[in-house]
Protein backbone atom coordinates (compact mmCIF):
# COMPACT_ATOMS: atom_id res chain seq x y z
CA UNK A 1 0.00 0.00 0.00
CA UNK A 2 2.60 2.49 1.14
CA UNK A 3 4.90 1.80 -1.81
CA UNK A 4 2.03 2.32 -4.20
CA UNK A 5 1.32 5.66 -2.63
CA UNK A 6 4.93 6.68 -2.91
CA UNK A 7 5.22 5.74 -6.57
CA UNK A 8 1.86 7.41 -7.33
CA UNK A 9 2.62 10.81 -5.92
CA UNK A 10 5.28 12.01 -8.36
CA UNK A 11 3.00 11.15 -11.27
CA UNK A 12 0.27 13.38 -9.92
CA UNK A 13 2.55 16.32 -9.40
CA UNK A 14 3.87 15.89 -12.98
CA UNK A 15 0.40 15.95 -14.56
CA UNK A 16 -0.85 18.97 -12.72
CA UNK A 17 -4.56 19.18 -13.54
CA UNK A 18 -5.41 21.94 -15.96
CA UNK A 19 -7.23 25.04 -14.82
CA UNK A 20 -10.38 23.77 -16.51
CA UNK A 21 -10.28 20.44 -14.68
CA UNK A 22 -9.80 22.18 -11.38
CA UNK A 23 -12.68 24.54 -12.20
CA UNK A 24 -14.90 21.54 -12.95
CA UNK A 25 -13.77 19.69 -9.84
CA UNK A 26 -14.79 22.68 -7.74
CA UNK A 27 -18.24 22.62 -9.40
CA UNK A 28 -17.34 25.85 -11.19
CA UNK A 29 -20.04 25.57 -13.85
CA UNK A 30 -22.70 24.89 -11.24
CA UNK A 31 -21.72 27.96 -9.31
CA UNK A 32 -21.69 30.19 -12.36
CA UNK A 33 -25.23 29.07 -13.16
CA UNK A 34 -26.29 29.36 -9.53
CA UNK A 35 -24.92 32.89 -9.34
CA UNK A 36 -26.84 33.95 -12.43
CA UNK A 37 -30.06 32.40 -11.14
CA UNK A 38 -29.36 33.88 -7.72
CA UNK A 39 -29.10 37.38 -9.15
CA UNK A 40 -32.42 36.95 -10.92
CA UNK A 41 -33.92 35.44 -7.77
CA UNK A 42 -33.18 38.42 -5.55
CA UNK A 43 -33.61 41.00 -8.29
CA UNK A 44 -37.21 41.80 -7.26
CA UNK A 45 -35.78 43.00 -3.93
CA UNK A 46 -33.19 45.21 -5.67
CA UNK A 47 -35.86 46.51 -8.01
CA UNK A 48 -38.01 47.34 -5.00
CA UNK A 49 -35.20 49.30 -3.34
CA UNK A 50 -34.23 51.08 -6.58
CA UNK A 51 -37.85 52.04 -7.23
CA UNK A 52 -38.34 53.31 -3.69
CA UNK A 53 -35.52 55.80 -4.29
CA UNK A 54 -36.95 57.22 -7.51
CA UNK A 55 -39.06 60.34 -7.76
CA UNK A 56 -42.74 59.95 -8.54
CA UNK A 57 -42.04 61.32 -12.00
CA UNK A 58 -39.14 58.99 -12.74
CA UNK A 59 -40.98 55.88 -11.63
CA UNK A 60 -43.53 56.50 -14.42
CA UNK A 61 -40.81 56.63 -17.10
CA UNK A 62 -41.18 54.28 -20.09
CA UNK A 63 -38.92 52.38 -20.41
CA UNK A 64 -38.02 52.33 -16.71
CA UNK A 65 -34.58 53.61 -15.67
CA UNK A 66 -32.32 51.12 -13.91
CA UNK A 67 -30.67 53.40 -11.35
CA UNK A 68 -32.52 56.40 -9.92
CA UNK A 69 -31.33 59.59 -11.62
CA UNK A 70 -32.07 61.82 -8.65
CA UNK A 71 -32.16 59.43 -5.71
CA UNK A 72 -34.58 60.68 -3.08
CA UNK A 73 -35.74 59.57 0.33
CA UNK A 74 -38.95 61.53 -0.22
CA UNK A 75 -41.06 58.38 -0.53
CA UNK A 76 -39.86 57.24 2.86
CA UNK A 77 -40.41 60.65 4.43
CA UNK A 78 -43.95 60.49 3.15
CA UNK A 79 -44.52 57.23 5.03
CA UNK A 80 -43.10 58.73 8.19
CA UNK A 81 -44.81 62.10 8.06
CA UNK A 82 -48.14 61.65 6.29
CA UNK A 83 -48.85 57.93 6.23
CA UNK A 84 -48.43 57.12 9.94
CA UNK A 85 -45.68 54.55 9.40
CA UNK A 86 -44.57 54.81 13.03
CA UNK A 87 -48.04 53.95 14.16
CA UNK A 88 -48.31 50.81 11.97
CA UNK A 89 -44.78 49.77 12.82
CA UNK A 90 -45.49 49.91 16.54
CA UNK A 91 -48.74 47.99 16.05
CA UNK A 92 -46.96 45.27 14.08
CA UNK A 93 -44.12 45.13 16.59
CA UNK A 94 -46.32 45.00 19.70
CA UNK A 95 -48.55 42.34 18.18
CA UNK A 96 -45.61 40.23 16.99
CA UNK A 97 -43.65 40.47 20.25
CA UNK A 98 -46.60 39.72 22.52
CA UNK A 99 -47.74 36.88 20.27
CA UNK A 100 -44.24 35.46 20.36
CA UNK A 101 -43.84 35.73 24.15
CA UNK A 102 -47.31 34.32 24.77
CA UNK A 103 -46.60 31.31 22.61
CA UNK A 104 -43.26 30.71 24.30
CA UNK A 105 -44.90 30.63 27.72
CA UNK A 106 -48.14 28.82 26.89
CA UNK A 107 -46.74 26.26 24.48
CA UNK A 108 -43.78 25.31 26.64
CA UNK A 109 -46.06 24.82 29.66
CA UNK A 110 -48.44 22.51 27.78
CA UNK A 111 -45.52 20.90 26.03
CA UNK A 112 -44.01 20.07 29.41
CA UNK A 113 -47.24 18.57 30.74
CA UNK A 114 -47.67 16.48 27.58
CA UNK A 115 -44.06 15.32 27.47
CA UNK A 116 -43.25 14.69 31.09
CA UNK A 117 -46.41 14.14 33.11
CA UNK A 118 -48.72 11.15 32.88
CA UNK A 119 -52.21 12.47 33.59
CA UNK A 120 -55.89 11.93 32.90
CA UNK A 121 -56.97 13.64 29.68
CA UNK A 122 -53.47 13.77 28.21
CA UNK A 123 -54.31 11.92 25.02
CA UNK A 124 -57.46 13.95 24.38
CA UNK A 125 -55.57 17.20 24.82
CA UNK A 126 -52.77 16.14 22.52
CA UNK A 127 -55.22 14.91 19.90
CA UNK A 128 -57.14 18.21 19.96
CA UNK A 129 -53.94 20.15 19.46
CA UNK A 130 -52.79 17.90 16.62
CA UNK A 131 -56.14 18.03 14.84
CA UNK A 132 -56.04 21.83 14.78
CA UNK A 133 -52.52 21.91 13.33
CA UNK A 134 -53.97 22.07 9.84
CA UNK A 135 -56.89 24.42 10.53
CA UNK A 136 -56.52 27.47 8.28
CA UNK A 137 -57.46 30.87 9.66
CA UNK A 138 -59.98 31.20 6.87
CA UNK A 139 -62.02 28.46 8.61
CA UNK A 140 -62.37 30.33 11.89
CA UNK A 141 -62.22 34.05 11.17
CA UNK A 142 -65.96 34.61 10.74
CA UNK A 143 -67.11 33.29 14.16
CA UNK A 144 -63.98 34.83 15.63
CA UNK A 145 -65.14 38.17 14.30
CA UNK A 146 -68.57 37.69 15.90
CA UNK A 147 -67.06 36.57 19.22
CA UNK A 148 -64.49 39.36 19.38
CA UNK A 149 -67.03 42.00 18.48
CA UNK A 150 -69.36 40.74 21.22
CA UNK A 151 -66.49 40.89 23.68
CA UNK A 152 -66.16 44.54 22.52
CA UNK A 153 -62.55 43.91 21.59
CA UNK A 154 -62.62 44.64 17.86
CA UNK A 155 -60.07 47.19 16.75
CA UNK A 156 -57.82 46.59 19.75
CA UNK A 157 -54.55 44.84 20.46
CA UNK A 158 -56.55 42.09 22.15
CA UNK A 159 -58.29 41.30 18.88
CA UNK A 160 -55.00 41.16 16.98
CA UNK A 161 -53.13 39.10 19.56
CA UNK A 162 -55.45 36.69 21.40
CA UNK A 163 -56.39 34.41 18.48
CA UNK A 164 -52.70 33.71 17.78
CA UNK A 165 -51.42 33.18 21.31
CA UNK A 166 -51.83 29.43 21.18
CA UNK A 167 -50.25 28.00 18.06
CA UNK A 168 -50.62 24.20 17.95
CA UNK A 169 -47.29 23.94 16.14
CA UNK A 170 -45.61 25.41 19.25
CA UNK A 171 -47.03 22.73 21.51
CA UNK A 172 -45.86 20.12 19.07
CA UNK A 173 -42.33 21.53 18.88
CA UNK A 174 -41.95 21.89 22.64
CA UNK A 175 -43.39 18.49 23.46
CA UNK A 176 -41.19 16.81 20.89
CA UNK A 177 -38.05 18.37 22.31
CA UNK A 178 -38.92 17.96 25.98
CA UNK A 179 -39.45 14.24 25.54
CA UNK A 180 -35.70 13.96 25.05
CA UNK A 181 -34.92 15.53 28.44
CA UNK A 182 -33.98 12.68 30.80
CA UNK A 183 -36.50 11.99 33.58
CA UNK A 184 -33.62 11.52 36.00
CA UNK A 185 -32.96 15.24 35.81
CA UNK A 186 -36.47 16.03 36.97
CA UNK A 187 -36.34 13.35 39.65
CA UNK A 188 -33.15 14.85 41.02
CA UNK A 189 -34.96 18.16 41.31
CA UNK A 190 -37.88 16.54 43.11
CA UNK A 191 -35.59 14.82 45.57
CA UNK A 192 -34.03 18.20 46.30
CA UNK A 193 -37.53 19.31 47.20
CA UNK A 194 -38.15 21.61 44.25
CA UNK A 195 -41.80 22.32 43.46
CA UNK A 196 -43.28 21.64 40.03
CA UNK A 197 -42.98 25.27 38.94
CA UNK A 198 -39.37 25.46 40.01
CA UNK A 199 -38.56 22.26 38.16
CA UNK A 200 -40.18 23.69 35.07
CA UNK A 201 -38.52 27.11 35.19
CA UNK A 202 -35.10 26.16 36.57
CA UNK A 203 -34.49 22.71 35.15
CA UNK A 204 -36.62 22.17 32.06
CA UNK A 205 -36.74 25.60 30.40
CA UNK A 206 -32.96 26.22 30.44
CA UNK A 207 -32.57 22.97 28.46
CA UNK A 208 -35.04 24.13 25.85
CA UNK A 209 -33.20 27.02 24.25
CA UNK A 210 -33.10 25.54 20.72
CA UNK A 211 -36.84 24.88 20.33
CA UNK A 212 -37.68 28.12 22.14
CA UNK A 213 -35.51 30.10 19.72
CA UNK A 214 -37.07 28.32 16.76
CA UNK A 215 -40.57 28.89 18.07
CA UNK A 216 -39.79 32.55 18.77
CA UNK A 217 -38.65 33.10 15.20
CA UNK A 218 -41.57 31.11 13.78
CA UNK A 219 -44.27 32.99 15.71
CA UNK A 220 -42.71 36.42 15.26
CA UNK A 221 -42.43 35.88 11.52
CA UNK A 222 -45.96 34.59 11.04
CA UNK A 223 -47.37 37.42 13.13
CA UNK A 224 -45.40 40.09 11.30
CA UNK A 225 -46.61 38.82 7.92
CA UNK A 226 -50.13 37.88 9.05
CA UNK A 227 -52.78 39.43 6.85
CA UNK A 228 -56.34 38.09 6.69
CA UNK A 229 -57.26 38.45 10.36
CA UNK A 230 -55.69 41.90 10.93
CA UNK A 231 -57.42 43.05 7.72
CA UNK A 232 -60.76 42.04 9.23
CA UNK A 233 -60.18 42.91 12.88
CA UNK A 234 -58.33 46.22 12.58
CA UNK A 235 -60.93 48.70 11.51
CA UNK A 236 -59.20 52.03 11.69
CA UNK A 237 -55.92 53.64 10.88
CA UNK A 238 -55.07 53.51 14.55
CA UNK A 239 -54.92 49.69 14.67
CA UNK A 240 -53.65 48.74 11.18
CA UNK A 241 -50.57 46.57 11.05
CA UNK A 242 -47.96 47.15 8.34
CA UNK A 243 -49.22 44.60 5.78
CA UNK A 244 -52.79 45.84 6.20
CA UNK A 245 -51.77 49.47 5.79
CA UNK A 246 -49.66 48.69 2.73
CA UNK A 247 -52.34 46.54 1.09
CA UNK A 248 -55.06 49.15 1.62
CA UNK A 249 -52.82 51.90 0.29
CA UNK A 250 -51.91 49.73 -2.70
CA UNK A 251 -55.52 48.97 -3.63
CA UNK A 252 -56.92 52.43 -2.99
CA UNK A 253 -56.68 55.60 -5.04
CA UNK A 254 -52.89 55.49 -4.83
CA UNK A 255 -52.69 52.12 -6.56
CA UNK A 256 -50.29 53.43 -9.21
CA UNK A 257 -48.19 55.58 -6.91
CA UNK A 258 -45.43 53.00 -7.13
CA UNK A 259 -42.50 54.95 -5.70
CA UNK A 260 -44.36 55.39 -2.41
CA UNK A 261 -45.71 51.83 -2.55
CA UNK A 262 -42.26 50.36 -3.05
CA UNK A 263 -40.90 52.45 -0.18
CA UNK A 264 -43.69 50.92 1.92
CA UNK A 265 -42.69 47.44 0.78
CA UNK A 266 -39.06 48.17 1.72
CA UNK A 267 -40.19 49.25 5.18
CA UNK A 268 -42.26 46.08 5.70
CA UNK A 269 -39.66 43.65 4.39
CA UNK A 270 -36.41 45.10 5.76
CA UNK A 271 -36.87 44.32 9.48
CA UNK A 272 -37.61 40.67 8.70
CA UNK A 273 -34.80 40.34 6.16
CA UNK A 274 -32.39 41.76 8.74
CA UNK A 275 -33.61 39.28 11.34
CA UNK A 276 -33.22 36.54 8.77
CA UNK A 277 -29.61 37.48 8.05
CA UNK A 278 -28.71 37.33 11.74
CA UNK A 279 -30.91 34.45 12.89
CA UNK A 280 -30.79 32.37 9.73
CA UNK A 281 -30.12 29.16 11.61
CA UNK A 282 -33.38 29.38 13.53
CA UNK A 283 -35.43 30.27 10.46
CA UNK A 284 -34.13 27.19 8.67
CA UNK A 285 -34.61 25.03 11.76
CA UNK A 286 -38.19 26.27 11.94
CA UNK A 287 -38.80 24.78 8.51
CA UNK A 288 -37.11 21.46 9.14
CA UNK A 289 -38.45 21.01 12.67
CA UNK A 290 -42.03 21.83 11.79
CA UNK A 291 -41.73 20.02 8.50
CA UNK A 292 -40.28 16.74 9.65
CA UNK A 293 -42.73 15.26 12.06
CA UNK B 1 -50.84 5.39 43.98
CA UNK B 2 -54.21 6.77 43.01
CA UNK B 3 -53.56 9.89 45.02
CA UNK B 4 -50.26 10.45 43.25
CA UNK B 5 -51.93 10.20 39.87
CA UNK B 6 -54.63 12.64 40.91
CA UNK B 7 -51.95 15.06 42.03
CA UNK B 8 -50.10 14.67 38.76
CA UNK B 9 -53.29 15.29 36.82
CA UNK B 10 -53.89 18.44 38.81
CA UNK B 11 -50.36 19.69 38.19
CA UNK B 12 -50.52 18.89 34.48
CA UNK B 13 -53.81 20.68 33.98
CA UNK B 14 -52.41 23.58 35.97
CA UNK B 15 -49.63 23.84 33.40
CA UNK B 16 -52.06 23.45 30.52
CA UNK B 17 -54.82 25.74 31.74
CA UNK B 18 -53.62 29.09 30.34
CA UNK B 19 -53.18 27.51 26.93
CA UNK B 20 -56.38 25.51 27.08
CA UNK B 21 -58.55 28.52 27.95
CA UNK B 22 -57.24 30.73 25.14
CA UNK B 23 -57.14 27.79 22.75
CA UNK B 24 -60.74 26.89 23.50
CA UNK B 25 -62.13 30.42 23.15
CA UNK B 26 -60.19 31.45 20.08
CA UNK B 27 -59.71 28.17 18.24
CA UNK B 28 -62.01 25.31 19.24
CA UNK B 29 -65.18 27.33 19.79
CA UNK B 30 -64.82 29.32 16.55
CA UNK B 31 -64.10 26.12 14.66
CA UNK B 32 -67.28 24.51 15.95
CA UNK B 33 -69.30 27.74 15.64
CA UNK B 34 -68.24 28.12 12.04
CA UNK B 35 -69.91 24.81 11.25
CA UNK B 36 -73.07 25.77 13.16
CA UNK B 37 -73.18 29.18 11.46
CA UNK B 38 -72.99 27.55 8.06
CA UNK B 39 -76.42 25.99 8.77
CA UNK B 40 -78.03 29.35 9.64
CA UNK B 41 -79.02 32.54 7.86
CA UNK B 42 -76.78 34.72 10.05
CA UNK B 43 -75.76 38.05 8.51
CA UNK B 44 -73.85 41.12 9.64
CA UNK B 45 -77.09 42.49 11.15
CA UNK B 46 -77.25 39.60 13.65
CA UNK B 47 -73.84 40.32 15.08
CA UNK B 48 -75.17 41.60 18.43
CA UNK B 49 -77.73 38.79 18.67
CA UNK B 50 -75.96 35.80 17.18
CA UNK B 51 -78.33 33.29 18.72
CA UNK B 52 -81.40 34.90 17.20
CA UNK B 53 -81.02 33.37 13.75
CA UNK B 54 -82.91 30.77 11.75
CA UNK B 55 -81.72 27.25 11.20
CA UNK B 56 -81.55 26.62 7.48
CA UNK B 57 -80.27 23.07 7.23
CA UNK B 58 -78.03 22.57 4.25
CA UNK B 59 -79.53 25.36 2.19
CA UNK B 60 -76.40 27.52 2.32
CA UNK B 61 -74.43 24.64 0.88
CA UNK B 62 -77.01 24.07 -1.88
CA UNK B 63 -76.96 27.76 -2.73
CA UNK B 64 -73.21 27.72 -2.75
CA UNK B 65 -72.89 24.86 -5.18
CA UNK B 66 -75.45 26.46 -7.48
CA UNK B 67 -73.43 29.67 -7.58
CA UNK B 68 -71.30 29.51 -10.74
CA UNK B 69 -68.91 32.06 -9.24
CA UNK B 70 -68.24 29.79 -6.29
CA UNK B 71 -67.66 26.78 -8.52
CA UNK B 72 -65.39 28.96 -10.60
CA UNK B 73 -63.44 30.00 -7.49
CA UNK B 74 -62.96 26.35 -6.57
CA UNK B 75 -61.77 25.65 -10.09
CA UNK B 76 -59.31 28.53 -9.97
CA UNK B 77 -57.96 27.30 -6.65
CA UNK B 78 -57.74 23.79 -8.08
CA UNK B 79 -55.71 24.93 -11.09
CA UNK B 80 -53.51 26.99 -8.80
CA UNK B 81 -52.73 23.92 -6.69
CA UNK B 82 -52.57 21.27 -9.40
CA UNK B 83 -50.34 23.29 -11.73
CA UNK B 84 -48.56 25.65 -9.34
CA UNK B 85 -47.56 23.17 -6.66
CA UNK B 86 -45.88 20.52 -8.86
CA UNK B 87 -44.01 23.29 -10.67
CA UNK B 88 -42.77 24.67 -7.37
CA UNK B 89 -41.76 21.18 -6.27
CA UNK B 90 -39.77 20.50 -9.43
CA UNK B 91 -37.89 23.78 -9.13
CA UNK B 92 -37.29 23.23 -5.41
CA UNK B 93 -35.99 19.73 -6.06
CA UNK B 94 -33.62 21.01 -8.73
CA UNK B 95 -32.23 23.61 -6.33
CA UNK B 96 -31.98 21.07 -3.50
CA UNK B 97 -30.11 18.52 -5.62
CA UNK B 98 -27.73 21.21 -6.89
CA UNK B 99 -27.04 22.56 -3.42
CA UNK B 100 -26.55 19.11 -1.93
CA UNK B 101 -23.06 18.76 -3.40
CA UNK B 102 -20.09 21.04 -3.69
CA UNK B 103 -18.70 23.52 -1.21
CA UNK B 104 -20.56 23.67 2.06
CA UNK B 105 -20.14 27.33 2.90
CA UNK B 106 -20.92 28.56 -0.57
CA UNK B 107 -23.99 26.34 -0.59
CA UNK B 108 -25.16 27.78 2.72
CA UNK B 109 -24.97 31.23 1.15
CA UNK B 110 -27.05 30.22 -1.86
CA UNK B 111 -29.52 28.38 0.36
CA UNK B 112 -30.12 31.59 2.30
CA UNK B 113 -30.40 33.58 -0.92
CA UNK B 114 -33.06 31.32 -2.41
CA UNK B 115 -34.90 31.08 0.89
CA UNK B 116 -35.07 34.85 1.44
CA UNK B 117 -38.39 35.47 -0.40
CA UNK B 118 -40.14 33.09 2.03
CA UNK B 119 -39.63 35.43 4.97
CA UNK B 120 -40.87 38.52 3.13
CA UNK B 121 -44.47 39.59 3.61
CA UNK B 122 -46.68 38.34 0.77
CA UNK B 123 -48.39 41.72 0.65
CA UNK B 124 -45.08 43.51 0.17
CA UNK B 125 -43.77 41.17 -2.52
CA UNK B 126 -47.15 41.29 -4.27
CA UNK B 127 -46.78 45.06 -4.52
CA UNK B 128 -43.30 44.63 -6.00
CA UNK B 129 -44.41 41.99 -8.49
CA UNK B 130 -47.41 44.04 -9.54
CA UNK B 131 -44.95 46.80 -10.39
CA UNK B 132 -42.69 44.40 -12.29
CA UNK B 133 -45.59 42.88 -14.21
CA UNK B 134 -47.41 46.06 -15.22
CA UNK B 135 -47.80 46.83 -18.89
CA UNK B 136 -44.71 49.03 -19.16
CA UNK B 137 -42.97 47.27 -16.31
CA UNK B 138 -39.60 45.63 -15.96
CA UNK B 139 -40.56 42.26 -17.41
CA UNK B 140 -42.08 43.67 -20.59
CA UNK B 141 -39.17 46.07 -21.03
CA UNK B 142 -36.77 43.12 -20.89
CA UNK B 143 -38.95 41.13 -23.26
CA UNK B 144 -38.98 44.07 -25.68
CA UNK B 145 -35.19 43.92 -25.84
CA UNK B 146 -35.39 40.44 -27.36
CA UNK B 147 -38.23 41.57 -29.60
CA UNK B 148 -41.18 40.09 -27.74
CA UNK B 149 -44.18 42.21 -26.93
CA UNK B 150 -45.40 41.02 -23.55
CA UNK B 151 -49.07 41.11 -22.58
CA UNK B 152 -50.52 43.23 -19.79
CA UNK B 153 -49.94 40.28 -17.48
CA UNK B 154 -52.28 41.10 -14.62
CA UNK B 155 -55.08 42.55 -16.77
CA UNK B 156 -55.34 39.69 -19.21
CA UNK B 157 -57.60 36.76 -18.26
CA UNK B 158 -55.19 34.33 -19.90
CA UNK B 159 -52.04 35.45 -18.10
CA UNK B 160 -53.18 36.75 -14.68
CA UNK B 161 -53.42 33.37 -12.94
CA UNK B 162 -50.17 32.00 -14.41
CA UNK B 163 -48.44 35.22 -13.35
CA UNK B 164 -49.67 34.72 -9.79
CA UNK B 165 -48.46 31.13 -9.90
CA UNK B 166 -44.96 32.19 -10.92
CA UNK B 167 -44.83 34.73 -8.13
CA UNK B 168 -46.01 32.14 -5.61
CA UNK B 169 -43.42 29.70 -6.91
CA UNK B 170 -40.77 32.36 -6.34
CA UNK B 171 -41.99 33.12 -2.85
CA UNK B 172 -42.60 29.57 -1.59
CA UNK B 173 -39.89 27.56 -3.31
CA UNK B 174 -37.41 28.08 -0.46
CA UNK B 175 -39.44 26.16 2.10
CA UNK B 176 -39.61 23.09 -0.11
CA UNK B 177 -35.94 23.42 -1.00
CA UNK B 178 -35.01 23.28 2.70
CA UNK B 179 -37.26 20.28 3.34
CA UNK B 180 -35.89 18.44 0.29
CA UNK B 181 -32.31 19.24 1.27
CA UNK B 182 -32.92 17.68 4.67
CA UNK B 183 -34.34 14.63 2.91
CA UNK B 184 -31.38 14.38 0.55
CA UNK B 185 -28.92 14.57 3.40
CA UNK B 186 -30.62 11.58 5.01
CA UNK B 187 -29.86 9.36 2.01
CA UNK B 188 -26.93 7.12 2.96
CA UNK B 189 -23.84 7.92 0.93
CA UNK B 190 -22.87 4.23 0.60
CA UNK B 191 -25.93 3.50 -1.52
CA UNK B 192 -25.00 6.17 -4.01
CA UNK B 193 -21.35 5.13 -3.99
CA UNK B 194 -22.30 1.51 -4.64
CA UNK B 195 -24.34 2.61 -7.65
CA UNK B 196 -21.43 4.68 -8.88
CA UNK B 197 -19.17 1.61 -8.68
CA UNK B 198 -21.68 -0.22 -10.84
CA UNK B 199 -21.22 2.53 -13.40
CA UNK B 200 -24.59 4.24 -12.99
CA UNK B 201 -24.85 7.67 -14.59
CA UNK B 202 -25.85 10.76 -12.58
CA UNK B 203 -29.34 10.74 -14.06
CA UNK B 204 -29.72 7.01 -13.44
CA UNK B 205 -28.64 7.43 -9.82
CA UNK B 206 -31.12 10.26 -9.37
CA UNK B 207 -34.01 8.32 -10.90
CA UNK B 208 -33.37 4.90 -9.39
CA UNK B 209 -32.03 5.79 -5.96
CA UNK B 210 -32.49 9.40 -4.92
CA UNK B 211 -36.05 9.85 -6.12
CA UNK B 212 -37.50 6.65 -4.60
CA UNK B 213 -35.73 7.27 -1.29
CA UNK B 214 -36.95 10.86 -1.30
CA UNK B 215 -40.61 9.95 -1.79
CA UNK B 216 -41.70 10.42 1.84
CA UNK B 217 -40.02 13.83 1.90
CA UNK B 218 -41.65 14.83 -1.38
CA UNK B 219 -45.05 13.83 -0.05
CA UNK B 220 -44.51 15.70 3.18
CA UNK B 221 -43.54 18.81 1.24
CA UNK B 222 -46.61 18.41 -0.93
CA UNK B 223 -48.92 18.22 2.10
CA UNK B 224 -47.44 21.24 3.83
CA UNK B 225 -47.48 23.39 0.73
CA UNK B 226 -50.84 22.29 -0.63
CA UNK B 227 -52.41 23.56 2.59
CA UNK B 228 -50.92 26.98 1.80
CA UNK B 229 -51.72 26.90 -1.91
CA UNK B 230 -55.34 25.96 -1.23
CA UNK B 231 -55.72 29.16 0.80
CA UNK B 232 -54.17 31.60 -1.62
CA UNK B 233 -55.63 35.03 -1.05
CA UNK B 234 -53.15 37.83 -0.44
CA UNK B 235 -51.68 37.56 -3.93
CA UNK B 236 -55.11 38.07 -5.52
CA UNK B 237 -56.09 40.72 -3.01
CA UNK B 238 -53.10 42.94 -3.75
CA UNK B 239 -52.29 42.12 -7.37
CA UNK B 240 -55.59 41.60 -9.14
CA UNK B 241 -58.48 41.92 -6.67
CA UNK B 242 -59.71 38.62 -8.00
CA UNK B 243 -59.87 39.94 -11.56
CA UNK B 244 -59.72 40.38 -14.44
CA UNK B 245 -63.22 38.90 -14.91
CA UNK B 246 -62.77 36.69 -11.83
CA UNK B 247 -59.84 34.88 -13.44
CA UNK B 248 -57.88 34.97 -10.14
CA UNK B 249 -60.87 34.60 -7.83
CA UNK B 250 -59.73 32.00 -5.29
CA UNK B 251 -61.87 30.10 -2.81
CA UNK B 252 -60.47 32.22 0.03
CA UNK B 253 -61.17 35.39 -1.90
CA UNK B 254 -64.78 34.32 -2.42
CA UNK B 255 -65.14 33.65 1.33
CA UNK B 256 -63.68 37.06 2.12
CA UNK B 257 -66.02 38.72 -0.37
CA UNK B 258 -69.14 37.04 1.07
CA UNK B 259 -67.97 38.05 4.53
CA UNK B 260 -67.55 41.62 3.30
CA UNK B 261 -71.14 41.56 2.01
CA UNK B 262 -72.23 40.52 5.51
CA UNK B 263 -73.46 37.07 4.45
CA UNK B 264 -71.86 35.25 7.36
CA UNK B 265 -73.86 32.04 6.93
CA UNK B 266 -72.90 31.62 3.29
CA UNK B 267 -69.36 32.66 4.01
CA UNK B 268 -69.05 30.10 6.82
CA UNK B 269 -70.39 27.36 4.57
CA UNK B 270 -67.82 28.25 1.91
CA UNK B 271 -65.04 28.32 4.50
CA UNK B 272 -66.05 24.90 5.80
CA UNK B 273 -65.96 23.42 2.33
CA UNK B 274 -62.42 24.76 1.93
CA UNK B 275 -61.49 23.46 5.38
CA UNK B 276 -62.91 20.04 4.50
CA UNK B 277 -60.88 19.99 1.28
CA UNK B 278 -57.72 20.94 3.16
CA UNK B 279 -58.35 18.30 5.83
CA UNK B 280 -59.07 15.68 3.18
CA UNK B 281 -55.95 16.47 1.16
CA UNK B 282 -53.70 16.32 4.20
CA UNK B 283 -55.36 13.13 5.46
CA UNK B 284 -55.01 11.48 2.06
CA UNK B 285 -51.38 12.43 1.75
CA UNK B 286 -50.59 11.27 5.27
CA UNK B 287 -52.25 7.96 4.46
CA UNK B 288 -50.01 7.51 1.48
CA UNK B 289 -47.06 8.52 3.62
CA UNK B 290 -47.95 5.97 6.31
CA UNK B 291 -48.48 3.10 3.89
CA UNK B 292 -45.03 3.79 2.48
CA UNK B 293 -43.11 3.17 5.67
Amino acid sequence: MSTAAVTMSPEISENKPSLWTRFRKAHGITYVVLSLVGIIWVFPFFWMVLGSLKTQREIMAVPPTLLPKNPTLGNFTQWFTQLHFGNYFINSLVVAVVTMLGNLVFCSMVGYALAKIDFAGKNVLFLLVMVTLMVPSVATFIPLFVIISNLHMLNSYFALILPFLTQPIGVFLMRQFMQSIPDALLEAGRIDGAGELRIFFQIVLPQCKPPLATLAVLTFLSSWNNFLWPLVAAQSNKMYTLPVALSLYSTGQNATNYSVLLAGAVLVVTPILLLFVFLQKYFIQGVTMSGIK
Amino acid sequence: MKLARRRRTLVAWGFSLPFVIVFAIFMLIPLATSLVMSFTDITARDIQTPFNVNFMGLSNYFKLFRDPRYLHSLGTTGIFVVVGLPLTMVVALAFAVTLNKGLRHVNAFFRALFYAPVVASTVAVSVVWRYILQKDGLLNTLLAIIGVQGPDWLHDTRTALPALMVMTLWRNMGTLMIIFLAGLQAIPEEVLEAAEMDGASEWRKFRSITLPLLRPTLLLGAVLQSVLYLQFFEESFVMTQGGPLDSTLSASYYIYEKFGFGQYGMSSAASYVLFAIIALVSLLQFRILKSED
